[in-house]
């Protein structure tokens, strides 16, 4: 137990980070369609995979700046 | 099937005797004494965030994953893309939620859910709950993870009759059993470093050498007929694949956390730190995870299943043989070795995991609670080492003398019993509002709710809920735990103004949930 001292229970606004990706993955028809493609790759695939990319993004800022605060 | 494939199989061996010395090695490793049950069962809490990294990696994304998911695709198109919100949606979950519970697990020394609950709650018989849930929902897991090593040493010509066919799946689990007894959670920690290696050069070789084979991503996605490119878009009065897709994602990650190896992987890191990180980081399994969901597009825009060589592969297994018979057919044999070999070592590392997470279960909440109450440090160590290889012996029983697709059904419903423990553990870690014996009458009701409602949905994972003449077909699994919480809130309100009873002392404190 040699973590920080801080209380992290208090929410924060970041998180609204986290409520973002639900919205942008949890809803298909956002992204149930083929086009546009890109190289190829129907919007359906590219989508959810560029989520994954956003969403580690958006992890790692709510971890930095919880770290913080 | 064709003859053995002796290069594949070198390459394959090789690298298994590599592991094997390594999974025995590991006993030395971050060296701590293997006869307290903290050090064997959660390797001292020592791993820091890389190390966490690998081995959380390597246990939630199992062999069976990265067999079954192409296969999915490959056979119903892009339903199978479910896993990607799903493992996008869980790391928000595992970033708020298990800190809390590192904690607190750190402080009194929990290895275990049901050691958490049983604290939490003092309720013996929630705790009790929790942990046979957690052990009846692993075993077919465990199973299933022997699946894709038989897949694959199919896949390389290894045939034969009666007790020579299973000799080298014997031979792998003697391998598996042997070092997790002698090293515990040390073992698949540094093997799943290799594993997890060899599956992302795999993923990555598939991704970039097969489609140029193919002529481009853009012909591979038009040899996908339109049915299985997209989700059907849903009909009058129902929402159709689109609840179904949303419903399995947000209900499979909610589940994922609460399986007693993912509570192993997470509580044997060092610090709630390294588990927050790792929110951020983990997502990488997820973009592998979907590449290699494409691949099952790969095989049929390769043709697999038309090519006569792989007929008889695919009549013993299935669509599971879709991605080692695109492997075969895309690649050298060196090659087609390590790409087994990820796979099968792939197996060895969440099969380690679970039947360790099983083992704690059992000596902690079955042996100490109700029948040894006060065990030496060395013998609660000893008897986990004995239950791991029980444990071990009985999923081999398992895939050896049943049907694979029962494996896969009661996987299915481990899902759903699984779930039901969500309200004591992961609501647990924030409020003890609940009465334990609503969370108990929940935990009953979701689990034989579930149970039937999969039964009488033919053992598919979605159910078609018809409420105020619509239908919203779902995950079953997420339906019956919105039914446990109902339940769970209704009860304790109820409990409570009957001032049934105290409740019983909560043996943490708020202040323990913290660094």
């Amino acid at each position: 137990m040699n973590a920080s001292p801080k209380i992290r229970s208090a929410w924060s606004w970041w998180y609204l980070l986290f409520v973002v990706q639900f919205i942008g993955v949890l809803w298909p028809p956002f992204y149930n369609k083929v086009e546009p493609t890109w190289l190829g790759v129907p919007f359906f695939y590219w989508y959810q995979m560029l989520w994954v990319i956003i969403a580690a993004v958006c992890n790692a800022v709510v971890y930095v700046v919880t770290e913080k605060s | 099937m064709q003859g053995v494939n002796w290069v594949a199989l070198t390459i394959f061996v090789l690298l298994f005797g590599f592991i094997t010395w390594l999974g025995f090695a590991a006993a030395r490793w971050r060296k701590g004494d293997l006869e307290l049950l903290h050090e064997w069962g959660l390797g001292g809490r020592r791993f820091g965030t890389v190390i966490t990294w690998f081995l959380v990696g390597g246990d939630l994304y199992t062999a069976y994953t990265f067999v079954a998911v192409p296969a999915l695709a490959f056979g119903a198109g892009a339903l199978a893309f479910f896993a990607v919100p799903y493992t996008i949606v869980m790391y928000p979950i595992l970033f708020l939620v298990f800190p809390r519970l590192w904690y607190v697990c750190n402080k009194h020394g929990y290895i275990t859910a049901g050691d958490f609950v049983r604290g939490r709650f003092g309720n013996r018989w929630l705790a009790l709950a929790i942990t046979i849930t957690g052990i009846v929902a692993t075993m077919p897991y465990i199973a299933l993870q022997l699946v894709g090593i038989q897949v694959v040493l199919g896949a390389m010509g290894i045939s034969g009759t009666g007790l020579m066919a299973d000799l080298p799946l014997l031979i792998a689990f003697a391998i598996l059993a042997a070092f997790t007894y002698s090293s515990g959670l040390r073992a698949p920690a540094s093997i799943a470093i290799v594993k997890d290696i060899l599956i992302y050069i795999t993923a990555f070789a598939a991704v970039i050498v097969i489609p140029m084979q193919l002529g481009g991503f853009g012909k591979i996605f038009a040899a996908v007929t339109a049915d299985k490119l997209l989700l059907a878009p849903p009909g009058a009065n129902t929402t159709g694949a689109y609840s179904a897709y949303a419903t399995l994602a947000l209900g499979s990650a909610l589940a994922l956390f609460l399986y007693p190896h993912s509570m192993t992987g997470i509580l044997s890191a060092s610090s709630g730190r390294a588990i927050r990180k790792n929110a951020a980081l983990l997502p990488g399994y997820t973009f592998m995870l979907g590449l290699l969901a494409l691949i099952g597009f790969f095989a049929i825009a390769a043709g697999i299943k038309g090519l006569p060589e792989f007929a008889a592969g695919f009549k013993q297994f299935g669509n599971n043989f879709a991605v080692p018979a695109l492997m075969l057919h895309s690649f050298p044999a060196w090659f087609v070795g390590v790409a087994f070999a990820a796979i099968g070592i792939g197996a060895l590392v969440p099969a380690a995991i679970m039947s360790i997470a099983a083992a704690n279960l059992y000596t902690r909440n079955i042996h100490r609670e109700f029948i040894n109450k006060n065990p030496t440090n060395k013998q609660e160590a000893q008897m986990a080492k004995w239950v791991s290889l029980i444990v071990k012996v009985g999923a081999l029983a398992f895939i050896l003398f049943v049907p694979t697709q029962f494996a896969i059904q009661l996987q299915l419903l481990g899902g759903i019993w699984i779930i039901q423990t969500l309200p004591a553990v992961m609501l647990g870690a924030y409020t003890r509002w609940f009465n334990s014996w609503a969370l108990l009458i929940g935990w009953a009701i979701g689990t034989y709710a579930g149970t039937t409602m999969a039964i009488s949905a033919q053992l598919k994972p979605t159910y078609p809920l018809a409420f105020g003449g619509h239908i919203y077909p779902g995950y079953t699994a997420f339906y019956t735990l919105l039914l446990n919480l109902v339940v769970a809130v209704v009860l304790t309100l109820v409990f409570n103004a009957m001032k049934a009873r105290a409740p019983a002392a909560d043996a943490t404190a708020a202040a323990d949930y913290h660094a």
